[in-house]
């Protein structure tokens, strides 16, 4: 049971530390306060987003609606399932990895895996259908094609672009960090001691699915 | 390092359960279609759907005051944010100048 090894790192897997904390538990702490710092940072970039939202829903509310009936609810809808299940079962990757049973949580990291997957064809089907209907961001909105009642019907748009596509590129990222770690727990790097990075990709993938939580309602929905 | 909390499997199921029935929930007062009221309702269902994300998936419950004390200031800058917007935004006079 090293505490001080050269090359990689600590043997954490038996309760061993990096030099540069006093325990396993000082590391784990540090670790997880790092990460809500990182959760801190992701709340205030996409909140900078939903108070633009908000700001300009409330200047034109009626624009807004047209703007939310070009959207299909039920992708949405059926978007927000998806991610609901994976928020289960990338918990259950943590929560076996935690009980010593690495296949179990391998699989469940799959699933997350295989689910952010279907996530991202929906919005593919979804985008493609926008683009085919000329609708683009801001002033790129083709005015012939859409037609629009409002004529700064492209301001909603550009909204709905940049909010889901920042969020789909964290869908991307956070599918990599958990192919990442599912390989990690195939390995064996990971037991009821030494969890952390599994743990911190739930954590970051928790605010992805947090993030649709309220993506869907104000731009499916309410408009 | 053996003092991890583990959240047992069946909580897990049971907030998953309450998401989803929460976002069958927010279909259901859509379709009702409430007017005014249908944005405060569809965020409020919003607002208890991310309190169980964070509570139970992302372990905020058993966490440390400090984590949860982080997590907080997020949300007092991002209140902050959307106030003093506001403020601007509704308190703007909105003739146009007659110069």
């Amino acid at each position: 049971m090293t505490t001080n090894d050269v090359s990689h790192g600590a043997d954490r897997a038996h309760g061993g530390h990096s030099h540069h904390f006093d325990s396993a538990e000082h590391e784990y702490s540090s670790d997880k306060e790092g990460l809500w710092l990182f959760m801190v940072t992701e709340i205030l970039m996409f909140g900078g987003l939903f108070v633009a939202y908000a700001i300009f829903h409330s200047i034109y509310p009626e624009m807004f609606s047209e703007g939310a009936s070009h959207l299909d609810w039920r992708m949405g809808f059926v978007n927000t399932l998806v991610l609901i299940t994976s928020s289960l079962t990338m918990a259950l990757g943590i929560y076996y990895n935690q009980q010593n049973q690495p296949k179990k949580a391998f699989w469940n990291l799959i699933a997350t895996l295989l689910l952010g997957c279907c996530f991202l064809v929906v919005k593919y089907f979804e985008y493609t259908g926008k683009f085919h209907h000329g609708i683009f961001p801001g002033r790129l909105l083709n005015m012939e094609m859409v037609n629009p009642i409002h004529q700064n019907l492209g301001l909603y748009f550009g909204l709905y672009f940049s909010m889901t596509g920042l969020h789909g590129i964290h869908v991307l990222v956070g599918m990599g960090l958990i192919a990442w770690v599912a390989i990690r727990t195939y390995k064996g790097h990971f037991n009821s001691h030494y969890f952390t990075p599994v743990e911190g990709v739930g954590i970051f993938w928790h605010i992805v699915d947090l993030v649709w939580i309220f993506l869907f309602p104000l731009l499916y929905l309410v408009g | 390092m053996s003092q991890h909390h583990v959240i047992p499997l069946k909580t897990y199921f049971k907030v998953a359960g309450a998401l989803f029935a929460l976002t069958f929930l927010t279909v259901i007062f859509h379709e009702l279609h409430l007017g005014a009221l249908a944005g405060p309702i569809a965020f409020l269902i919003a607002a208890v759907k991310a309190a169980l994300v964070l509570l139970y998936f992302m372990h905020l419950k058993y966490d440390n005051m400090q984590n949860r004390v982080i997590f907080g200031s997020g949300v007092f800058f991002l209140a902050l944010l959307i106030g003093f917007s506001a403020l601007d935004i509704w308190t703007r006079i909105q003739n146009i100048s007659t110069l």
